[in-house]
């Protein structure tokens, strides 16, 4: 069984934990005891109905205010796939929780009122997930029992999205009219809905491809840990472990490592404590090579017919997430896999305008969850791929120094 | 292996050792939080694979509240010797004397908050700056919530509103000093998916998890072991019955599920047709009050 990893993003109130209650409700992935407790929460905010918001606030301070703050995950399956929701916050203040959702996703569903059409947070997180390359986005258009079911309020939804889509080079969209609450087109085909000809919801998530997310044809492994046992019968083991990011290692391969670039040959591969003749993405594995070569956690171990970008000078998009705001000349700690570097920002090049999709220029900082492109410098060279290109290796956090949070999502160009 | 599809659990799988592996790299004196229950123990199993033939880059630990089930203590006992590595074990109930604590009272009194002293008082005791634990994000709506890398303060206290964000397979354990990072490796995998994996690589475990009989408290639909650490009252109806466990916590808090499953097979039909959770199930615990779990994790609490 395969297994898609999603998230549900859009504005506020514009029924996310609800969607994502009524595919657990309908696809019978609920169980008693938590439908009861929701149930009991339901009456006693005395509203009558069933919350299944109130299946994924978990937190106190998020049922007190109605909202999400910050990503629930939650887990289904069906007899076709397993299912990873990521259930993101709406509000603009958490925008950096579900940039934290968005990171890992396959797929986005993006919320939109049909009462309200295409709003601001629609297009800001369309370019999260533009910026973040998600393979797949589907436009759920919310409410339609609020606009009777109306097919031209669709039609114009799908055609003011079709410009941001087209804006953000959203390839895969594809467009779903529901009712999260009444369940119309998420697990069942909706009978107030006749005008709409395709899957409901659920049948999409279930039959989406998602063979191709990962990129078997660039190997790329960066070394965690260098297990070395120490005791005599096992003097001369050295194994290299990580996690293999994408492509295909076989026994004998001809392998670079960076940044060093010294040159070795494969001479054993180990998967869960057995020699395996080859190994690809996302394995976790252990590399033992022919040569003594010098390598540590942080350096890359790359197939030679392969290259990748080496520099100190790195071009990146990045999304800010910290209250303090980025200026240039600051410094921060750049992760990217298990390697740690110092950088400083030497220039911000362009802000990106989440309404009007377009760059301003001559910008000196920014602050919480504004999109930026800055050029960084790193105190010694980093061995990665572009975001673009690779999207396994193009990542890379900022952390600020002193307070050591995480405060920008880096996709490295 | 000639399509280069990876089936789901090898997927969960592969995400644990490479978190397991971070937690290695990252932190100078981590430690893995086992209680010989069924999660930590497939913990165990993963950090094998992580980090064999190489020793553990840290130590197993048990903060023991005193009402564990004998089954699983010596089951603890036994996997440490067998595997070679170390196991530190410290006791709820030398905290309780040292620190003059109160114990609960009440019916089911379970020392579940007091757990959270003796945790933090070895965090302390021993520096560890990353501790390793099972929890999933299926089990509670508050732990749904919860990073695979959660920074705690130095009170051991987590806030739901400052987490960090986490950014595709990159985890930041940078802390300050006196601060520590829970690290739950098996975050994404639900109940099920833990039954499956220990049926796929035939991983041993307690004999509680397997259907036997035993003597029973009936108590609000909640079946409690006797042990000599509940409240037995006059009006209690005790009978034997046939059961087993879903969750091994404390004998007083948590409830066995009558069962007739012998095998892992048996366990997997029952909870792909349970129509309760496995925390709803079993956990007293959890019922204080509807945000019981996020307020102990507050505390400190794992």
């Amino acid at each position: 069984m395969d297994l898609l990893r999603f998230l549900t993003a859009g504005s506020v109130d514009d029924g996310k934990s609800t969607l994502i209650g009524r595919l657990l409700y309908d696809s019978k992935n609920i169980l008693i005891d938590q439908l009861e407790a929701i149930e009991r929460s339901s009456k006693a905010k005395n509203n009558g109905t069933v919350d299944l918001a109130l299946l994924t606030d978990g937190l106190r301070a998020e049922r007190e205010q109605g909202i999400t703050i910050d990503v629930a995950y939650k887990y289904f399956s069906t007899p076709k796939r397993k299912f990873i929701i990521a259930d993101a916050p709406g509000h603009i203040q958490y925008t950096r929780n579900m940039v934290t959702g968005a990171s890992n996703a396959d797929l986005i569903i993006i919320l939109v009122d049909a009462r309200n059409g295409v709003v601001e947070q629609t297009r800001r997180h369309s370019l999260i997930a533009s910026l973040l390359n998600i393979p797949h986005v589907v436009v759920a258009i919310n409410k339609m029992d609020l606009v009777n079911y109306s097919e031209e309020v669709y039609n114009n939804i799908v055609e003011d999205y079709a410009k941001v889509a087209q804006a953000l080079n959203l390839n895969d969209v594809v467009y779903v009219p529901i009712s999260a609450l009444d369940g119309d087109n998420i697990v069942d085909v909706s009978e107030k809905i006749d005008w709409y000809k395709g899957s409901p919801l659920l049948e999409y998530l279930e039959e989406v491809e998602v063979k191709g997310n990962h990129n078997l044809v660039n190997a790329r492994f960066p070394v965690q840990y260098v297990i070395r046992p120490q005791i005599d019968e096992l003097h001369d083991y050295r194994g290299y472990a990580g996690k293999i990011q994408s492509g295909v290692y076989k026994k004998g391969d001809k392998v670079k490592v960076f940044p060093s670039g010294a040159e070795a040959i494969i001479k054993a591969i180990e998967l869960n404590n057995k020699e395996v003749d080859e190994a690809y993405a996302p394995q976790s594995v252990v590399l033992h090579l022919e040569e003594d070569v010098d390598i540590s956690r942080g350096d890359s171990i790359v197939k030679t017919d392969d290259n990748l970008k080496v520099s100190q000078d790195i071009d990146a998009i990045i999304c800010w997430m910290d209250e303090k705001p980025l200026t240039i000349g600051s410094k921060y700690f750049l992760q990217h896999n298990s390697k740690v570097v110092p950088a400083i920002v030497k220039e911000i090049k362009y802000k990106l305008d989440v309404n009007e999709l377009k760059k301003e220029y001559e910008i000196s900082s920014a602050s919480l969850n504004e999109v930026v492109e800055v050029k960084l410098k790193t105190a010694s060279p980093l061995a990665y791929d572009a975001y673009n290109s690779l999207r396994e290796n193009g990542g890379a956090i900022l952390i600020d120094q002193t307070s050591l949070v995480t405060v920008a999502a880096a996709m490295l160009q | 292996m000639s399509n280069y599809q990876l089936d789901y659990l090898d997927q969960l799988e592969s995400e644990a050792i490479h978190i397991f592996r971070e937690v290695a790299g990252q932190f100078e004196r981590p430690a893995l939080l086992f209680s010989g229950g069924k999660d930590s123990i497939t913990l165990v199993h993963l950090a094998l694979k992580a980090f064999r033939p190489g020793k553990f880059p840290f130590p197993l630990v048990h903060i023991d509240t005193g009402h564990n089930f004998p089954e699983a203590l010596q089951f603890r006992d036994e996997l440490a010797e067998k595997l070679g590595e170390k196991l530190i074990v410290r006791n709820v109930e030398d905290t309780i004397k040292a620190k003059h604590l109160t114990e609960p009272k009440g019916k089911f009194a379970s020392r579940n908050q007091l757990q959270t002293f003796t945790l933090l008082d070895t965090i302390e005791e021993f520096q560890f700056d990353a501790c390793i634990g099972g929890a999933r994000r299926d089990e509670e709506k508050a732990r749904a919530k919860e990073r695979i890398f959660s920074v705690r303060d130095e009170f051991g206290q987590w806030d739901p509103k400052l987490q960090r964000p986490e950014l595709w397979n990159i985890y930041n354990g940078k802390i300050h000093k006196g601060e520590n990072v829970r690290v739950f490796p098996i975050s994404n995998w639900t109940e099920l998916d833990v039954w499956n994996y220990i049926r796929r690589e035939n991983i041993e475990l307690p004999s509680v998890y397997f259907s036997h009989e035993r003597e029973v408290l009936e108590y609000q639909n909640q079946l409690i072991a006797i042990s000599p650490f509940i409240q037995i009252d006059e009006t209690d109806t005790i009978a034997t019955r046939k059961v087993r466990y879903r969750t091994v916590g404390d004998m007083t808090c948590t409830a066995a599920v009558a069962s007739e499953a012998y095998s892992v097979d048996d366990i997997i039909s029952e909870i792909i047709t349970s129509k309760t959770s496995e925390r709803g199930e079993t956990r007293i615990d959890d019922r204080v009050s509807e945000a019981a779990m996020e307020d102990r994790k507050r505390n400190g609490y794992f």
